[in-house]
């Protein structure tokens, strides 16, 4: 792998840029593999990329039905936090934040992590108390955040309206290193260091069916052929239940469709990134100067990717009322992925009912944070069969009643 | 917007009306019941790419519960029913089956 640099760039331009080469191999798949993960989106390529990292195994292939990173990890609003209420969270996530420090660095590859800070605003007396609540619990886990009062909301964001009228702002919870990064460019350049690994990373093949020999998985049926592997990791976000059912299991996962839209590229005028949960909305600036807007998810299934209008005016309705400049502003675009919710929306990294057949999922409305924590801790488990970070995280919480519920820490979870 | 007929007062509904509830036909388990049964009455769901029985409340209007048929990637309804039954009327198997003539109603499945 050729490195980029400042000189690779001066170089390239003197010989009018022929010589860049392709970031990743379009690789065909073999017919065996000691490890198959599904699904190549930041969480599988991550995955992928720990394996050979820490635990040397490279004989790796990252099977993908669509395009690298079109799933949700190239459809979501990018905001990066750990500040969660339960332990298990927040180690988990705060892994992660810690990792997209360095992951530029690492993966030599500029994933414009943007530690901007992010605020989650308090508007009911409720939702005050919560993130006092939250910000004592992430003093203890040695994560920062601070609870911040409307003044101080006010100088940070200028063009919020502090005063209501529905939901006056009483504060916030501020973490100063949380933020955003660049969606795509984690899972390209997760995707280039793992090819240069030597692993195949193979587009336009879906997986069909899962092969075992009776508890044991054994390979894959897939639209490009049959592929044994010795252990399967299945990292498919909202398509989940599907590749559960093909490996012969039930998960306690729904798929709901989640939207963003962005306006109309405007001048710099928010540099935080703010969440607005008790009336469903968060909005941040992108580089380009676009306002990215979120919201809540539909109510019931679908695997659409296109998500309920009801749901986009029900968001840019609370936005207004908080930052009544952005009323005027024009939509660009807007789109959908399908999320995976759990019952007590946390994800799931799990061994399952079926031998040497692993899943990481459930990550809903708000993994794309925890893309390389994810992975760094899924790969522990699927190399060694067990890791600290997700111990708690196992699928039979659910029978053992052993939630880590963040549902209540944060009524929408991005 | 998805719009659903309320089997009870003959209301065309667009969603905004309604409540929705999850899958339909659910085994319920009670007191007693081991945890594998409870979990699967609770969390576990079939949560299918394509047909799918679901709950909705007609909140916004008479209040009741009732069923839909629905496509999930589609978004065709095949139709709704009274919630006081424990299998889709055949009406709407006959529906069911005319786009995907291999499904099948079982229900924990
Ligand atoms: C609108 C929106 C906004 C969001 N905002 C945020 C946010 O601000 N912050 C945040 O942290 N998170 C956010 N999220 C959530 C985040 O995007 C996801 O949790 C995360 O990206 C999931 O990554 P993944 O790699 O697990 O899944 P994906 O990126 O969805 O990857 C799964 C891949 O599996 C592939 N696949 C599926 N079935 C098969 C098959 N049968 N064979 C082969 N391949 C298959 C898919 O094509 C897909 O590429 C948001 C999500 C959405 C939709
Ligand atoms: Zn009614």
């Amino acid at each position: 792998m050729r490195r980029y640099s400042a000189f690779a760039i001066a170089r390239e331009a003197l010989r009018h840029h022929t010589g860049w080469e392709r970031a990743w191999k379009s690789a065909a798949p073999k017919s065996r593999y000691d490890v198959v993960i599904v699904g190549a989106g930041g969480h599988g390529l991550a995955t992928a990329y720990w394996l050979g990292r820490n635990h040397g195994i490279t004989n790796v292939a990252v099977i993908e039905k669509g395009w690298l990173g079109g799933g949700n990890t190239g459809r979501n609003t990018t905001i990066i936090r750990s500040n969660y209420l339960q332990d298990p969270s927040a180690a988990l996530y705060e892994k992660s934040r810690s990792l997209y420090e360095t992951m530029s660095q690492d993966l030599n590859y500029n994933v414009m992590f943007s530690p901007r800070g992010v605020l989650m605003l308090a508007q009911t007396e409720h939702e005050k108390r919560g993130y006092l609540r939250t910000a004592h619990a992430n003093a203890l886990q040695g994560i920062t955040t601070r609870f911040i009062g409307p003044a101080e909301v006010k100088k940070i964001c200028p063009i919020m309206n502090i005063d209501g009228p529905r939901y006056p702002v009483l504060g916030g919870l501020w973490q100063e290193r949380a933020g955003t990064a660049r969606h795509d460019a984690v899972a390209w350049g997760y995707a280039r260091a793992c090819s240069d690994m030597g692993m195949d990373i193979v587009e336009q093949c879906e997986v069909t069916g899962v092969t075992r020999d009776g508890a044991r998985v054994t390979g894959l049926s897939t639209t490009r052929g049959d592929i044994a592997c010795d252990k399967l990791g299945i990292v498919v976000a909202g398509h989940s239940g599907r590749l559960a059912e093909m490996a012969g299991f039930r998960l306690p996962v729904e798929s709901v469709p989640l939207q963003a839209l962005v306006s109309e590229p405007i001048k710099p005028c928010m540099d935080i990134v703010v969440m607005a949960n008790t009336v469903h909305g968060y909005m941040s600036q992108s580089d380009k100067g676009e306002m990215v807007i979120g919201g809540g998810t539909d109510g019931y299934n679908a695997y659409t990717q296109r998500g309920s209008f009801q749901h986009i005016e029900e968001t840019v309705r609370a936005l207004v009322e908080t930052f009544p400049m952005i009323s005027r502003l024009k939509m660009l675009r807007q789109w959908g992925g399908i999320v995976d919710m759990t019952g007590d929306r946390s994800p799931i990294l799990s061994r399952t009912p079926v031998e040497n057949c692993f899943i990481n999922c459930g990550w809903g409305t708000g993994g794309f944070k925890a893309t390389p924590g994810s992975g760094w801790a899924f790969a522990e488990l699927m190399a060694t069969g067990a890791s600290p970070l997700t111990a708690a995280f196992g699928m039979e919480r659910f029978r053992e009643g052993r939630f880590i519920d963040e549902s209540v820490a944060a009524g929408v979870a991005h | 917007m998805l719009i659903l007929d309320c089997p009870y007062c003959g209301v065309r509904c667009d969603e905004t009306e309604l409540t929705p509830g999850g899958e339909a036909h659910l085994t319920r388990h009670g007191p007693g019941s081991d945890d594998a049964d409870f979990e699967r009455y609770l969390f576990q769901r079939r949560n299918p790419r394509g047909v799918h029985l679901e709950r909705w409340r007609h909140a916004y209007g008479c209040g009741k519960w009732f069923h839909a048929a629905r496509h999930t990637v589609t978004m065709q309804v095949f139709g709704t029913y009274p919630a006081q039954t424990t299998e889709p009327p055949a009406d709407i198997v006959e529906r069911i089956r005319a786009s995907d003539p291999d499904w099948t109603f079982g229900d924990d499945t």
